[in-house]
C-alpha cells in the first residue's frame, strides 16, 4: 500500500486476507491508505480462515472470483504481489 | 519403547497460503502414535491456524482445522498460544477452536488443552523441551 497510487483498487487475497481485519498492527495503515483507494478482499479466502465479516475494518468490501475478473478488467494494469 | 522425549512442534505460519501448518499437523500426529510427550505451541500467524469457523468449501481444498480437535484423543494435551501474537492479531481465546482432551487421571473430566501464555513463559517451556520443530 506504500507504493500504490492514489486511486488505485487494493484486492487482498489468499494470506493477504488478515490484513482486512480490525484490531491488528496494520490496521492503522490500511485505514489511512482507504483515504485514497478502494480496498477489497477475497470472500473465499476469509471464509476459509474463519474470519467473519464483522471482524473486517468497515469500508473494506467483500468480493468473490467474478467481481476479481471484473475488477482486472476495469483497471488498466494490474499489479500481481504474490 | 522406553525412549520417549519431549517433542515441541512450534507453528508460526498462517494455513493454507502455505503447506507448513498441514505438513506439520501430520507430522505431530506421526510423533504422538510413536508415543512421546508431544506438545504445541501456535506462535506469530501460526495463531491463525486454529481460529475456529474455518470453511475452505469456496476454494476447493481440504479444511483440515477440525483435525486440531483430534488433538487430545492423541495424548496431546499442552497447547500453548503466545498472547503477543494473539494481541498483534487482534484475536482473543473465543475467536480459537476450543481444544480439550479428556483426562485419565481425573475420572475422565474434559479439560482445555490451549494454554496462553506470554512470550517469556512461552521461552522457559521451550527451554525444557528436548527435540523442537519449527514449522
Amino acid at each position: 500500500m506504500r507504493l500504490a497510487a492514489k486511486g488505485s483498487t487494493v484486492l487482498m487475497f489468499e494470506d493477504g486476507v488478515y490484513g482486512a481485519m480490525q484490531g491488528t498492527t496494520v490496521a492503522a495503515t490500511v485505514k489511512t491508505a482507504m483515504k485514497t483507494m478502494q480496498v477489497c478482499v477475497m470472500g473465499p479466502d476469509l471464509k476459509a480462515r474463519g474470519i467473519d465479516a464483522a471482524k473486517l475494518i468497515d469500508g473494506i468490501k467483500i468480493v468473490d472470483y467474478s467481481d476479481f475478473v471484473k475488477l482486472s478488467v476495469e483497471n488498466d494494469k494490474v499489479q500481481a504481489w504474490l | 519403547m522406553s525412549d520417549i522425549k519431549k517433542f515441541m512442534y512450534v507453528n508460526r505460519r498462517a494455513p493454507y497460503g502455505t503447506v507448513y501448518a498441514w505438513e506439520s499437523l501430520e507430522v505431530v500426529l506421526i510423533g504422538a502414535a510413536f508415543d512421546q510427550l508431544v506438545s504445541l505451541a501456535f506462535v506469530d500467524d501460526g495463531v491463525y491456524q486454529i481460529v475456529k469457523g474455518q470453511d475452505t468449501t469456496q476454494l476447493g481444498i481440504k479444511n483440515f482445522s477440525p483435525t486440531y480437535s483430534a488433538l487430545g484423543d492423541y495424548g496431546i494435551t499442552n497447547i500453548y498460544v503466545e498472547k503477543e501474537s494473539l494481541e498483534k492479531r487482534g484475536l482473543t481465546l473465543d475467536d480459537l477452536i476450543p481444544l480439550t482432551y479428556e483426562d485419565e487421571n481425573d475420572n475422565y473430566a474434559e479439560k482445555d488443552s490451549i494454554k496462553v501464555v506470554t512470550a517469556s513463559e512461552l521461552a522457559k517451556v521451550l527451554e525444557e523441551q528436548e527435540v523442537l520443530l519449527n514449522f
